[in-house]
């Protein structure tokens, strides 16, 4: 059976922070990266592709933990309503991070565009060059982008609501380990 | 819960804390909101600079911004190994490497007469055989009228059709390059150099600097021109009358057989300027004859192998890096934004078969 805890694994509680600047870091790369016009534009390129082969490899491990270990119980006295948020919530966060690097990586694939990490090392295409199947992925790598950061901006309203105002141990449940008795 | 804080309720400030958390949420999305450039609408993005193209030139659901008239080949390089000791790219290598390519003239208009620019554009895609690609869009004048993004955009709004006459207005135009001698080396050129009678036999420019990283990792800035084996010839009275002949006149040329150019490369003498495509580097400069291109086939571009091609000029293999000439990047955003717009205006209507409303084939 598997044992409850109270808090969240170090090992999970370090995904999930250092998942949490990589993501947020990459939300601003992308669109700022579409828009301008300077110098930046290949500096950000450059890092959005490794960054976001990282934040793949990150997360698969992250569902890993989260399968093996699971995650502490939500308070009893949180409202239902809210429970279904909460679950949903994170379906939606996990689906999108796993989304996220795979449409990337299509899009370019479908572009024919070269998949370069640095230097020469590059990946290979994952989809055919088919610039119908391109402008899906485009767009769909622009609003799922936009639903990300909506759903990130949420989840962190929500803990710093737990941790701030209902103070429910939900938030230092992720932001600490459980203290020694 | 084990947690082992809970205070009293009520002896916290429940609406100081909902404030602290709004704005905390605010903060974010404002820093999002900016950086994507939604507050600041006079900045210069690369949406900005589409639209001006847009506006120029009218809707031509799937067809590039730029350059929207022109003709698919391909062929190959042939590396003759001379270039090897300044850059460690496999497309230098003694050897060939398979080249997709388009013939174009630059504005946005698909049926615009080939007479309408004095200037002819080639755009290449290296497919090295590890995989890595080479791709680089040259001008048949050496030289960028612009030196910066921003005065680009300039010239853009300044080359915007007055709705009277359906034409740009030669004052404006005027007042942007008196306001803007950069423009100046450029003109110059321009004056001095009838176009091409043809796409086989003119000589094409990397216009931007680069940058040729050899083995040990020693870059060196270059500039690169394909250089035609047919010899030039000016425009012909004939050539000046008529809408269209770019396009037959290669397909007649290749009738006969492959078309060759030479890659000459460039290299930047120290002080040579980098970030500055509307100057020339003097004469005198290190130059090396890299290899062969061969062009062999044509296709129109309403369903040849360059349609659905970027050719986005730092898309580069190890051993060639983009300079601090700021237009290249402002290219790379910009060219970008016009292939979302007219992959997906293919995707959302299948049968775009490029309509042509003057019956000519781009």
């Amino acid at each position: 059976m598997t044992p409850t805890h109270t808090h969240f694994s170090p090992l999970q509680r370090l995904l999930h922070w250092t998942m949490a600047l990589l993501i947020l870091t990459m939300l601003f790369i992308g669109i700022g990266m579409v828009a301008t016009v300077s110098h930046a534009h290949a500096t950000l390129i450059a890092i959005h592709r490794p960054l976001g082969i990282a934040i793949l490899l990150l997360v698969l491990l992250r569902i890993g933990a989260r399968l093996k270990r699971g995650s502490p119980p939500l308070p009893d006295d949180m409202p239902a309503p809210q429970r279904v948020v909460a679950r949903l919530s994170h379906l939606v966060l996990y689906a999108l991070m796993l989304a996220m690097p795979l449409i990337g990586w299509a899009m370019l694939s479908a572009e024919g565009y070269p998949v370069t990490l640095f230097g020469g090392v590059h990946l290979p295409a994952i989809v055919p060059h088919d610039v119908a199947l391109f402008a899906v992925l485009r767009a769909l790598h622009t609003y799922l982008a936009l639903a990300l950061f909506l759903t990130v901006l949420g989840h962190l309203a929500a803990a710093l609501f737990h941790g701030l105002i209902r103070r429910d141990g939900v938030f230092s449940s992720m932001a600490r380990g459980a203290r020694r008795a | 819960m084990t947690d082992p804080s809970f205070p009293a309720p009520g002896r916290i400030c429940v609406p100081c804390r909902l404030a602290a958390i709004g704005a905390v949420v605010l903060a974010m999305a404002g820093g999002f909101a900016y950086v994507a450039g939604w507050l600041t609408p006079q900045r210069l993005t690369t949406h900005r600079i589409i639209n001006a193209f847009e506006a120029d030139n009218g809707s031509h659901p799937g067809f590039r911004r730029n350059h929207a008239k022109g003709v698919c080949v391909s062929g190959y390089f042939d590396s003759n190994g001379n270039a090897s000791a300044l850059s460690s790219a496999g497309v230098f290598a003694p050897g060939l490497t398979p080249v997709i390519g388009r013939f174009a003239i630059p504005g946005g208009n698909p049926s615009a007469p080939d007479t309408s620019v004095p200037i002819r554009s080639l755009a290449l895609m290296f497919t090295q055989h590890d995989g890595e690609q080479w791709r680089t869009g040259m001008n048949s004048v050496p030289v960028f009228p612009v030196h910066t993004p921003e005065q680009f955009y300039q010239q853009l709004v300044a080359a915007r059709p007055d709705p009277a006459t359906g034409k740009p207005d030669p004052a404006t135009l005027k007042a942007f390059n008196a306001a803007n001698p950069e423009t100046k080396p450029f003109q110059a050129w321009v004056k001095g150099h009838p176009p091409s009678s043809s796409f086989a036999n003119g000589a094409y420019y990397s216009v931007n600097a680069f940058r040729f990283v050899d083995a040990n990792g020693q870059a060196r800035a270059v500039r690169w021109a394909m250089v035609p084996e047919t010899p030039f010839a000016p425009i012909t009275d004939a050539q000046k009358s008529a809408r269209d002949f770019l396009d037959a006149d290669l397909a007649q040329h290749l009738q006969d057989g492959p078309l060759r150019w030479h890659l000459i490369v460039t290299v930047a003498a120290p002080g040579d300027p980098t970030d500055d495509a509307t100057q020339m580097w003097p004469d005198g400069r290190q130059q090396i004859d890299a290899g062969t291109l061969v062009i062999e086939h044509e296709t129109s571009q309403d369903d040849g192998p360059c349609r659905d091609v970027n050719f986005d000029p730092t898309v580069l293999p190890a051993g060639i890096k983009t300079s601090d000439d700021p237009l290249l990047a402002a290219r790379s955003a910009a060219y970008s934004v016009s292939y979302n717009r007219r992959t997906r205006e293919e995707a959302l209507n299948p049968n775009l078969h490029h309509p042509q409303p003057n019956g000519d084939r781009s």
